[in-house]
């Protein structure tokens, strides 16, 4: 049988959206499939040695809350802070794994990572920042993989 | 339980796709025909494992649920 191919964009870093592209990946990894992953803009946050995603309730009133609350309230300082470390906690309580676990896992499964080297220049970052094996390429790079993949998701 | 197993895999308490996950590098330490043992509490689990057998070709030989477990019996491919 043909092996499956799957591509996906990640383009968000925050702690929430840290999770479709890693646990799509690693899964998908483990069902036989070759996966690649094209980190740009935001998303290029999921692949630094140093994970500090953050999640906010700002933007997103579809966050649960535990107690409902004004939007000036929530943008004040410290809250961000706050949200991300209740939303750490709920996580580890449910068994869902945390974001490091599931790249590494991905890394395990020979998951394809590439950086936006535009975006990697754009915002001045260091390829030292990146974990170890992750690929720099272009609009390209990605579409030449892409192109033949039999799922194309953007994140 | 009546069949026999040859390695057994507690994933209880974990949720989603980390039992998949942990049962495909289970069974990468099989040898084929060999029969892994999944514990898990995922309710989701039973649908990703018949998906995932259905995919890998290794064969779900058993699924039972026991007092909220929920038991697998893969044989690998």
């Amino acid at each position: 049988m043909e092996e499956k191919k799957f591509a996906i964009i990640a383009t968000k870093g925050t702690l929430d959206w840290a999770y479709p592209p890693f646990i799509l990946g690693s899964t998908a990894a483990a069902l036989g499939y070759r996966v690649e992953i094209f980190f740009t803009f935001y998303g290029l946050n999921l692949l630094k040695k140093n994970l500090d995603l953050k999640v906010t309730s700002l933007g997103n009133p579809a966050m649960p809350m535990p107690m409902p609350m004004p939007v000036l309230v929530q943008a004040l300082p410290g809250m961000q802070a706050l949200m991300t470390s209740m939303m750490k906690a709920k996580m580890k309580a449910k068994g869902v794994a945390s974001v490091e676990e599931l790249r590494e896992l991905c890394i395990e499964a020979e998951v394809k990572m590439i950086a936006c080297q535009m975006t990697v220049d754009l915002f001045e970052y260091s390829t030292s920042e990146f974990i170890d094996g992750v690929e720099f390429g272009g609009a390209a790079t990605f579409l030449e993989f892409a192109g033949d993949a039999d799922i194309c998701m953007y994140m | 339980m009546s069949q026999a197993f040859d390695s057994e895999l507690d994933a209880s308490g974990l949720n989603c796709p980390l039992p998949i996950l942990k049962a495909k590098k289970a069974l990468a330490a099989l040898s084929s025909g060999q029969v892994l043992r999944v514990i898990a509490t995922d309710p989701g689990s039973v649908k990703d494992f018949e998906a995932f057998a259905k995919q890998t070709g290794n064969e779900l030989l058993e699924h039972v649920e026991e007092g909220g477990k929920f038991i697998f019996l893969i044989k690998k491919a």
